[in-house]
């Protein structure tokens, strides 16, 4: 269970998340939709403190990692996470990306890294990619790398961040349909998305955020037919 | 007076040992100097009072003259200290620190080139800082740099030169000494700018192959 308390994180003067109170439950996949500048992927940076909250509270499992005295790597471990410019380690192979967190934090021995690395990318359909390095690889492979990456610390929950964002539309299709293929599968998905329609066919529950706030949790079926709020009906009419 | 190769050709073989000494003084400062400066950069990555100590010790290396640096080590500072350095620890202290000073300047630029992203991609997988900064952040930071690094190892060669002033017997040593033997110029001083050049084109030839091996993309 991952929970955010009056979570509030100014940059400078600018205020970009506001008291944020929301509770993410196991096994759940959410999309975090809203306008550019609303807070979504500072909200999800939050959650594995990438970013350190102003003031609030972020909890998982009962373990406030907002506390100093708390040790953030044993937690990042269990949380995955993707990025938009797939932020691979480059001057590394696909293989060696998987593997090197295998190694370093799970202390994984060589051999058995490599056949978990192998599985994880050929899953994602990368199986003849193993020894590309990343310049070597599309941006659509590059982010199934990262999926990849991701996916064999066999986290508990794993976070999205804009992932198909800097793809073309074909690129875009071959993420989503990885990361649909990862929806009730045991974790817990977090995503933030421009893609509305594949947060209505993929997530369970739609956090809306506007202006450095949540203001909808609502499982998804809901949100598309029946939103509560003004602002949240005006962003759907634009979108279609 | 023509030029004559005979009347330094015995000491030939003197002035070439002076590529021991010379070597000997570059690679170890090369070595030290670049352990000092790997320290220095990861070191000044934090804030705080050691950046500032850091920042001024670079400052001090690089703005005044290197035989400066080794007048006032071997020459000045034992007037205070009381302690007199052989020639050979002035000559290798002073050159070890001043080029970690350029090394680190160097070390700190490879560093800023390496985007935020992949630091942050470690972080997200629970990857120590110390496995980021070794495993991540130094080897596209060496090979970005490479060049650069190669280039200060040139200069570092050429500038042991100056170790004739604390009367070490290396190549430029050795060419006054014959000089004052044979009242001749010419002849050895054009044997060890010889010897520099080809020192160097070897360094250079070894920094392209290093490149090679490091290339990734």
């Amino acid at each position: 269970m991952i929970k955010l308390e009056n979570v509030s994180k100014k940059f400078d003067n600018t205020v970009v998340l506001k008291n944020v109170n929301v509770e993410f439950e196991p096994e759940k996949t959410y999309a975090i939709i809203g306008s550019s500048g609303a807070g979504k992927s500072t909200l999800l940076r939050c959650i594995n403190l990438l970013e350190k909250p102003t003031t609030g509270k972020v909890v998982i499992d009962g373990v406030d990692l907002t506390n100093d005295k708390t040790l953030l790597n044993p937690i990042r471990e269990k949380i995955g996470m993707v990025f938009q410019n797939f932020n691979l380690f480059a001057h590394m192979s696909a293989k060696k990306n998987v593997m090197f967190a295998l190694l370093k934090v799970k202390k994984m021995s060589k051999v058995d890294a490599e056949e978990e690395a192998v599985k994880q990318l050929t899953n994602v359909g990368l199986a003849h990619r193993l020894d590309n390095y990343p310049h070597q690889l599309s941006g659509g492979e590059k982010q199934r790398v990262a999926i990849a990456r991701a996916l064999a610390m066999h986290p508990k929950a794993i976070l999205f961040d804009e992932p198909t964002s800097a793809l073309d539309p074909e690129m875009t299709q071959e993420v989503l349909k990885v990361i649909k293929s990862l929806n009730h599968t045991g974790m817990t998905n977090i995503i933030v998305t421009h893609e509305i329609k594949f947060a209505q066919e993929v997530a369970d529950i739609i956090i809306f955020m506007n202006n450095a706030e949540i203001l909808e949790v609502t499982n998804t079926k809901d949100f598309f037919t029946n939103p509560k709020t003004e602002r949240a009906k005006e962003f759907l009419s634009n979108m279609i | 007076m023509k030029v004559n190769f005979g009347a330094i050709v015995e000491y030939i073989p003197y002035l070439l040992g002076g590529i021991l000494v010379t070597l000997e003084i570059a690679i170890a400062a090369a070595l030290l100097g670049s352990l000092l400066a790997l320290v220095f950069s990861l070191l000044s990555r934090k804030k705080g009072i050691l950046q500032f100590v850091i920042k001024a010790f670079i400052d001090f290396f690089r703005g005044t003259p290197l035989l400066f640096q080794l007048a006032f080590f071997h020459f000045g500072l034992p007037q205070i200290t009381g302690i007199v350095p052989t020639p050979y620890v002035s000559a290798l202290i002073v050159f070890s620190l001043n080029s970690s000073a350029y090394l680190s300047e160097i070390l700190r630029a490879g560093i800023d080139s390496i985007d935020k992203g992949q630091i942050e991609a470690a972080h997200a997988l629970g990857v120590k800082s110390w496995d980021i900064s070794f495993s991540i952040i130094i080897p596209q930071a060496l090979r970005n740099v490479l060049p650069a690094i190669m280039n200060e190892f040139i200069t570092l060669v050429k500038e042991t030169s100056v170790v004739s002033m604390i009367s070490l017997t290396d190549i430029m040593r050795r060419q006054q000494i014959v000089s004052a033997a044979t009242y001749r110029f010419f002849e050895p001083l054009l044997v060890i700018g010889a010897i520099y050049l080809v020192m160097n084109i070897v360094l250079s030839n070894i920094g392209k192959v290093l490149e090679r091996k490091l290339k990734y993309d």
